[in-house]
């Protein structure tokens, strides 16, 4: 049994030799969401593009810690203020045959720019950052220009699915590309066949330009039932899966037959207080409505962090699967703090800091999140609950489906004007992803305060605000010199995390289960590719 | 029987007007589903620009009307979710789900009729206890429960049986079938044993409630004295009489079992409709769950209809339409 722990922390690019075929080489992997669509600019859920990213590749790849690696493009540099110069891959081949070129770049940019009709969650807003403006300048270079000086370039386009001109024009959003007449690609596997509900299958393209690939074909299969996902496995119906039950592991890693691989994901599970004058969800002792609202005292959202038991939740609940944070980004990401360090459980400090704040009473709190979206989420509440609690804050937990909580957790009212959305909760748990392997936009989204119109704080749903770290966030926005982003985005993580902006519990991690004579290199974000498994017997 | 058959799809209108009604509030009422999809980077204007163009940006009764609209067409909209028409999703999967309920019902009545008829004519041998007791256990453990203990001993366990999918499939008239391929059969006999146990319970104790009854009645012993022999008096004259509550009950169960065959297709990741059902709610998928639900009200009403006409072919006493 080798639990892969070595992989935790492997940074940078693992570059791997073409694998010899062997006849029908097949790799089954159970898959807990289904593909909605093989249009990759339809979605961006997880699910959907861990399969697309066999069938379609970016400008720019990430690595397994979400680092950018040279893709479809070859190199890219700044080469003035506000223009970046992609030198694109040449002798790349489409699955039918043709040549890629510039011309299919601007295609795909444009066909996002335009609108892709009907779809729920286009990756097109990543053109918008910065206001992007593209242009060929010859086959196999292209010039991206931006409103001023725009760091982010690399991390934005590594988001951004290239498409085929000449198969892709004209076709119906989604329903072309299901049929497998638009999927055409330059990635190292094909189309094949995507069956709704039962299977997705791609198969090797020889032709590719990284070499061949190390499957002859791949199915996917969806199987959502967590114990019949296990069932799956163990009885060979799949190779491999994702997501294995966290309570199942040590009877999975117990078993001579099947192994485990395992690494911290980008998706940090925090809490989130609350910032308005009066907070429906935080009352006195006797109930009444609290003025001013205790949250808004940093002492107390440090009482509440101390008085989380992370190692308790981590060994009880996650089954040792979750690394306690205080961090915004996971470690190997740009902007990672070395020194800041999970808080310990202390209780006793705890409720000293709400004495000295004026809260020896204790306040009650409701405390709300998802049931159905993050790994064990509805126990983490349950536990966070009981150890507010125990330090005199009584607390009740208020857990729903997704579908209800992420709509109050964002606008809450309806009918609340755009652009003067009140998120309705006082104090709730959520999950953040830092898709780019880059804290900027992290650091902007959750720590920058709430402004519609730029964007600032889109994911700031208690509406915390210092002008220390918004002056520090729009200053990364435009700092192009990594060394001095980066110091300036952990200078503003560092502010923001010791006035305690948000509670972070820890980093999910994400898990793989599958026979042992597989080996997997994990990733931070969560896909589950085939170009990442190899056979090792 | 023609008037009585208008009378019925004008009711069945009625219905599907109320329920699209109550589906689409009230789904509008749980959330939007763009937050559900809408990656964490989307800002506002991003967020508004996929609620205008979905349509959700204008007055809910305004996109009722435009649902209706569309609807008087024969169009009931693309699924958020997909992209491609909500009704072609449903077409491709049912018949999973119809394969899956028709095989539960046929295991139903195939072991389900004679047991009933055994513990009817014996009723207080100690098999019929046994039979009457199984029947009970069948009836009032979760579905969902059984599905898993299959799973664990017969696929973890004992390593004969596939936990999940449908296995080979071959195409017959156009539509795929596992019933046609020893692979498929394979996959299918765990999910079809489970989904036919309350049937097969309610089976049981309506055709051994049934035998009690007819048994002692007085055609049935006149038969006898007339020195008809047993097997023909149980086939013809018993069957025929206690097949008429069967039919009413096994009516109304099948179309539940269509219907919401949720769990077990959830348990066995059967790619059936039920499990869509599932996966729309899940991210409010509004056009796919209104499209489902029409197509049930659709089918009750259709069944409930067949369970009458098959009524006036059973019991020549019963006159579709009342009597004049």
């Amino acid at each position: 049994m080798r639990y892969q722990m070595s992989w935790l922390l492997a940074g940078g690019l693992v570059v791997t030799g073409p694998a010899v075929a062997v006849a029908q080489d097949v790799l089954t992997i159970g898959v807990r969401s289904e593909a909605a669509s093989m249009d990759p600019h339809w979605t961006q859920l997880s699910g959907d593009t861990q399969v697309q990213e066999h069938i379609f590749e970016r400008l720019v790849g990430l690595s397994p810690t979400s680092q950018p690696i040279p893709g479809l493009a070859v190199s890219w540099e700044p080469i003035d203020e506000t223009t970046w110069e992609f030198k694109l891959r040449e002798g790349v081949k489409w699955h039918d045959g043709e040549d890629f070129t510039a011309d299919d770049v601007i295609f795909t940019y444009d066909r996002l720019r335009a609108g892709v009709s009907g779809a729920p969650a286009s990756p097109a807003f990543q053109l918008e950052k910065g206001g992007k403006q593209w242009m060929k300048v010859d086959d196999y270079t292209v010039h991206i220009t931006t409103d001023g000086p725009y760091p982010t370039m690399a991390e934005d386009l590594a988001m951004l699915p290239i498409i085929a001109e000449h198969a892709a024009s004209g076709a119906e959003p989604s329903v072309d590309f299901n049929t497998g007449a638009a999927a055409i690609g330059t990635g190292p596997y094909m189309f094949e066949e995507y069956s709704p509900g039962s299977q997705i299958t791609v198969k090797a393209f020889n032709d590719y330009w990284g070499g061949e690939p190390h499957w002859d074909q791949v199915v996917f299969r969806p199987v959502g039932q967590d114990s019949a996902h296990l069932a799956a496995l163990l009885n060979g119906d799949v190779d491999m899966i994702d997501y294995p039950p966290t309570i199942d592991i040590p009877q999975i890693v117990e078993n001579p037959d099947f192994t485990v691989s395992t690494i911290p994901a980008d998706r940090l599970i925090y809490i989130i207080p609350g910032n308005k004058h009066v907070e429906p969800f935080i009352t006195d002792v006797d109930g009444a409505p609290m003025m001013p609202n205790p949250l808004r005292d940093w002492r107390v959202r440090k009482a509440l962090s101390l008085a989380i038991n992370r190692e308790a939740i981590r060994d009880r609940i996650m089954g040792g699967a979750s690394l306690p944070a205080k961090n915004i980004v996971p470690p190997g990401f740009f902007g990672y703090v070395e020194e800041l360090e999970a808080d310990p459980y202390d209780p006793e400090q705890a409720q000293a800091l709400l004495a000295e704040a004026g809260y020896g009473d204790g306040f009650n709190i409701t405390l709300h999140g998802p049931n159905d979206r993050y790994i064990n989420d509805q126990r983490i509440l349950e536990a966070v609950a009981q150890m507010w609690s125990r330090v005199g804050l009584p607390t009740e937990v208020d857990a729903m489906p997704r579908n209800v909580f992420f709509s109050r957790l964002i606008r809450g009212d309806e009918l609340s004007m755009p652009g003067f959305d009140v998120p309705e909760f006082s104090i709730a748990l959520t999950g953040w992803g830092t898709v780019a392997g880059e804290a900027t936009y992290t650091v902007s989204g959750t720590l920058e305060t709430y402004n519609a119109a730029t964007g600032g704080g889109n994911g700031n749903f208690g509406r915390y605000s210092n002008a220390e770290v918004d002056a520090r966030s729009v200053r990364a926005k435009r700092t192009i010199d990594n060394d001095e982003r980066r110091a300036i985005l952990e200078e503003a993580i560092t502010i923001g995390m010791e006035d305690y902006a948000y509670i972070p519990i820890h980093f999910q991690v994400n898990q793989w289960a599958m026979k042992s004579n597989l080996e997997h290199e994990p990733r931070t974000n969560e896909r589950t590719r085939a170009m990442d498994v190899r056979r090792v017997d | 029987m023609t008037e009585y058959i208008a009378k019925r799809l004008l009711q069945a209108l009625l219905v599907l007007a109320v329920m699209t009604v109550l589906v689409f509030f009230g789904v509008n009422v749980i959330g939007n589903p763009v937050y559900i999809f809408a990656s964490s980077e989307c800002d506002q204007p991003c967020l508004d620009k996929i609620i205008t163009d979905l349509g959700l940006d204008r007055p809910i009764w305004e996109q009722y009307w435009v649902f209706v609209g569309n609807l008087l067409q024969g169009d009931l909209g693309n699924s958020f979710t997909h992209g491609v028409p909500a009704m072609s999703l449903i077409w491709e999967r049912l018949p999973a789900t119809l394969e899956l309920a028709v095989c539960a019902l046929v295991i139903a009545l195939a072991v389900g009729l004679p047991l009933g008829v055994a513990a009817g004519l014996r009723p207080t041998h100690w098999t019929s206890r046994i039979i009457m007791g199984f029947s009970m256990l069948a009836f009032s453990v979760p579905v969902f429960w059984i599905g898993l203990i299959m799973i664990i001993v017969f696929s973890v366990t004992l390593g004969w049986m596939p936990a999940v999918g449908r296995g080979d499939t071959v195409e017959i008239l156009g539509v795929d079938l596992s019933l046609f391929t020893l692979d498929g059969l394979h996959h299918l006999a765990m999910p079809a044993f489970t989904l036919s146990l309350i049937m097969m319970a309610m089976v049981i104790r309506l055709t051994r409630a049934g035998m009690r009854e007819v048994l002692f009645s007085d055609y049935i012993r006149f038969a006898r004295a007339n020195g008809i022999r047993e097997s023909r008096i149980l086939s013809l004259h018993v069957m025929r009489n206690i097949l008429i509550p069967i039919v009413t009950v096994l009516g109304m169960e099948f179309g539940g079992v269509i219907a919401f065959a949720v769990v077990v297709e959830s348990i066995f990741s059967w790619p059936g409709v039920g499990k869509m059902l599932i996966d729309a709610i899940a991210v409010l998928d509004r056009p796919l769950i209104v499209a489902y639900l029409i197509f049930v009200v659709i089918m009750f009403v259709a069944l409930n209809l067949l369970t009458d006409i098959l009524y006036s072919v059973l019991d020549p006493r019963v006159r579709l339409g009342g009597a004049r």
